[in-house]
């Protein structure tokens, strides 16, 4: 190859398509994708809660998106919810997807842990409420104070016995708050599909998984899940 | 819009226009003896090792391999060593700016991810400071490795090796370390950005566009001096190790700049573009300059011209075509359209053509040389990354498959696969082609050989328990998330015992890090490149 110019284009022209694939073609699909009406835009300390997620990393160990495949269906068959559509997305800059399941995935924390009291103390020292847990302790997030020193104003986390430094008492910044107010959001419990729509989805079904319960309520968490991916796998 | 039709146009398109290429530029190119892969030796060169980390005792041994498959070197006219000669002492301080700086976020990177993997079986090490926790500490070691270690290394092995192979000194020096500084000072507010909670929330996008603007920046001023050198090139033919370097220098830019505008992406379409950006920052500019240094460094170390010339053309324009488009993969089952993931999916398994073509031509160009690896430390480094790309790629052509996907996807398997391509493909290539350039950039040679035999033992060493245990790990957990029986819970167990282990190898590899590093201040130390720079003020003054 002689010629410089033939090689920049012809690469550039490879990297073009890529883009018009993967960036500009799902662009159109899905600017005018509305939001699901069920679902709620952030309130401003969700969002505070959410940039400290962000800040902190979390993704670097948990999920925000229950999959159609493999993990994501074994998921889903513990009850935590169906496969997640973009739409659950549309109040979300940038979604937060993530890559890893070293923690579980957290699409609908709030609605398998909805206390605060419970968040507050495990975000204090996991190893209290899950044995076992690796996910660090986030003692930053924090203030141990002398036991009675704490003011009216402040969260004192309730926390198991003998999980606190004896005669202290641990307090909960407004980071800490706010990332908890942000997780108790995380609820996508909602249905994303219309009655009409899953009767349509239903009978696409092959004839095997079909028997489960309409695909109706296969959008609650609790379902057990041979149709909450079915139905999540047919996007709107 | 019909998806099947979508799919169906893009492959038809990407393989008339991978045709297309092929045609249009193999004209001339299918003798067995090419002289366009003899572009790198000058005339009589060829059999002759060139060897700079050898000893006297090696560098015989070499040429004792070579004398055995060609004619005896005739040796190079003195009038081409000095060509030779003026292009590495015009690239030198630019080089050696780039890479000293890349060794030293390896080491930053290094402690990283070793506190990063300790972290992960120590839940409770080190909780007070917000800056040392696991997700922050993570970020770090990842954007030190792929802002820092990775493109500085191996732009400065392009700028060092580009006045080589055009024949040509080194145009725009001052760019190049203007870049470098730009690069640097995005690179240490970037991260200094993740450390105190600025993070873009993307991954391998974390640092925030106002700062990440000067990676674009500092990268454009780095690869000008590329198109100022090809204006005042003195070979006619442009050797594949160019091709490579030419197509990442504009690659990087544009990927960069479009996954950084500010107020464009949205919502689900940003994770498409997350996985756009991120795999093509491996495939589309990592891969080709690591690729790019084991075309030129190979063949140079056992003196014989790379094999097959057509491979090389195939491999790149494949590569060009198909690397592009497997970003999705990342996606299987996520909340995007189906027929993108199924385009990326099938691109991936497509990327089986460029890797095993590179392989293969790497395969034939050392066929009958492998004693070499006995007597050649940079070739070792070298070939070790070649094989590693090629296990890389191949495993991740199989992971893109759903049913595979179905159990890795989630688990530290990923991970352990992204160091089979980050680490045990491109550091390692880097590490042989420092091995390479240095000693040529300071013009003395290495102080300590063992150190560079121990160098490469303890990574060696340290990556294959990483590689053994975190694959293993990730595999039983991913089994075990699959199954809806076993609680959560169980997935992390599981992992425990192989966390470890991977810590053991990543201490092994980081003490094989500060090994290099040590041997890289002293040969800086014995060249006295402080006054060398003096000297050749004067030697300019008294010409």
């Amino acid at each position: 190859m002689e010629n410089e110019l033939k090689l920049v284009s012809g690469a550039m022209v490879a990297l073009s398509l890529a883009t018009a694939a993967m960036i500009i073609v799902p662009f159109l699909q899905l600017k005018d994708e509305p939001a699901p009406s069920a679902l709620k835009p952030y309130t401003s300390q969700e969002l505070r809660g959410r940039a400290v997620y962000m800040a902190n990393g979390c993704i670097a160990c948990h999920t925000q998106q229950p999959s159609t495949t493999g993990a994501g269906i074994g998921d889903a068959r513990r009850g935590w919810g169906r496969a997640s559509v973009a739409g659950d997305y549309h109040y979300d800059e940038p979604p937060l997807l993530g890559t890893m399941r070293t923690g579980p995935d957290l699409f609908n924390i709030g609605v398998r842990q909805p206390s605060a009291d419970w968040h507050l103390g495990h975000l204090f020292q996991p190893r209290a409420y899950v044995p076992g847990s690796i996910m660090p302790a986030y003692r930053f997030l924090f203030e141990i104070k002398a036991d009675g020193s704490a003011t009216k104003e402040e969260r004192v986390v309730a926390l198991p016995p003998d999980t606190a430094p004896l005669g202290k008492v641990v307090v909960a910044t407004p980071d800490a708050l706010d990332l908890v107010a942000y997780l108790q959001g995380l609820k996508h419990a909602y249905p994303v599909l219309t009655p009409a729509q899953a009767e349509a989805v239903t009978r696409l079904l092959p004839a095997g998984r079909k028997a489960a319960p309409p695909a109706t309520q296969a959008t609650t968490p609790e379902q057990p899940a041979g149709n909450s991916d079915a139905a999540a796998r047919t996007k709107p | 819009m019909n998806p099947t039709a979508i799919l169906l146009a893009t492959f038809l398109l990407s393989i008339t226009g991978l045709f297309a290429f092929i045609w249009s530029l193999r004209k001339g190119l299918f003798d067995t003896e090419s002289t366009g892969a003899r572009t790198i030796f000058s005339p009589g060169e060829i059999g002759q090792p060139e060897e700079p980390s050898a000893s006297a005792e090696q560098q015989r041994q070499l040429e004792q391999v070579a004398a055995a498959h060609a004619e005896p070197a005739r040796g190079v006219a003195p009038s081409e060593v000095a060509v030779r000669e003026a292009a590495d002492r015009s690239s030198a301080f630019p080089a050696f700016v780039l890479i000293a700086c890349a060794v030293v976020w390896l080491i930053v990177a290094s402690a990283a991810g070793l506190l990063s993997s300790l972290k992960l079986h120590w839940p409770d090490l080190l909780t007070e400071q917000a800056w040392l926790t696991l997700g922050r500490l993570r970020t770090l070691h990842l954007n030190a490795v792929a802002y820092g270690w990775a493109p500085l290394g191996l732009l400065g092995l392009a700028i060092w090796m580009l006045p080589r192979l055009l024949q040509t000194q080194l145009q725009g020096g001052r760019l190049v370390i203007a870049g470098a500084l730009l690069w640097n000072a995005g690179l240490i507010a970037g991260l200094g950005a993740i450390a105190v909670g600025f993070s873009a929330g993307m991954e391998w996008l974390e640092i925030p566009w106002q700062i990440g603007g000067l990676f674009a920046v500092g990268g454009m001023l780095i690869g000008l001096p590329m198109a100022l050198m090809l204006q005042r090139r003195q070979v006619h033919h442009l050797y594949v190790s160019v091709w490579y370097v030419g197509a990442a220098l504009f690659w990087f830019p544009t990927l960069y700049i479009v996954a950084k505008i500010p107020g464009v992406h949205f919502g689900v379409e940003q994770a498409t573009m997350n996985w756009w950006f991120g795999h093509n920052v491996l495939g589309l500019f990592y891969t080709p300059l690591s690729i790019a240094c084991v075309y030129y460094f190979l063949p140079k170390v056992i003196g014989r011209p790379v094999r097959s010339y057509n491979l090389s053309l195939l491999g790149f324009w494949t590569l060009a075509f198909f690397y592009g488009q497997v970003g999705a993969h990342h996606l299987i089952g996520g909340p995007i359209q189906e027929w993108l993931i199924t385009l990326s999916i099938v691109q991936s398994v497509m990327m089986i053509i460029p890797v095993v073509a590179f392989s293969l031509n790497q395969h034939l160009t050392l066929k009958g040389h492998f004693s070499a690896l006995r007597h050649s430390h940079v070739l070792r480094f070298i070939f070790f990354g070649a094989v590693m790309y090629t296990l890389a790629s191949l495993q991740g052509s199989l992971e893109a498959l759903r049913s595979l996907n179905a159990i890795t996807h989630f688990t530290h398997f990923t991970v352990a696969h992204a160091h089979l391509g980050m680490y045990g493909f491109v550091s390692m290539v880097i590490f042989g082609g420092v091995y390479f350039a240095m000693p040529r950039i300071l013009d003395t040679r290495w102080p300590k050989p063992i150190l560079i035999s121990l160098h490469f033992w303890l990574v060696v060493a340290g990556f294959s328990v990483y590689m053994v245990t975190l694959s293993i790990g990730g595999i039983l957990q991913g089994l075990i998330l699959l199954d809806p029986a076993r609680p959560f819970m169980d997935s992390v167990a599981v992992t425990l015992p192989w966390l470890h282990g991977r810590s053991i190898g990543g201490a092994l590899m980081t003490f094989g890090h500060l090994v290099f590093a040590w041997h890289v201040v002293l040969i800086t130390a014995r060249s006295g490149v402080l006054t060398h720079s003096d000297r050749g003020v004067i030697q300019a003054a008294a010409a």
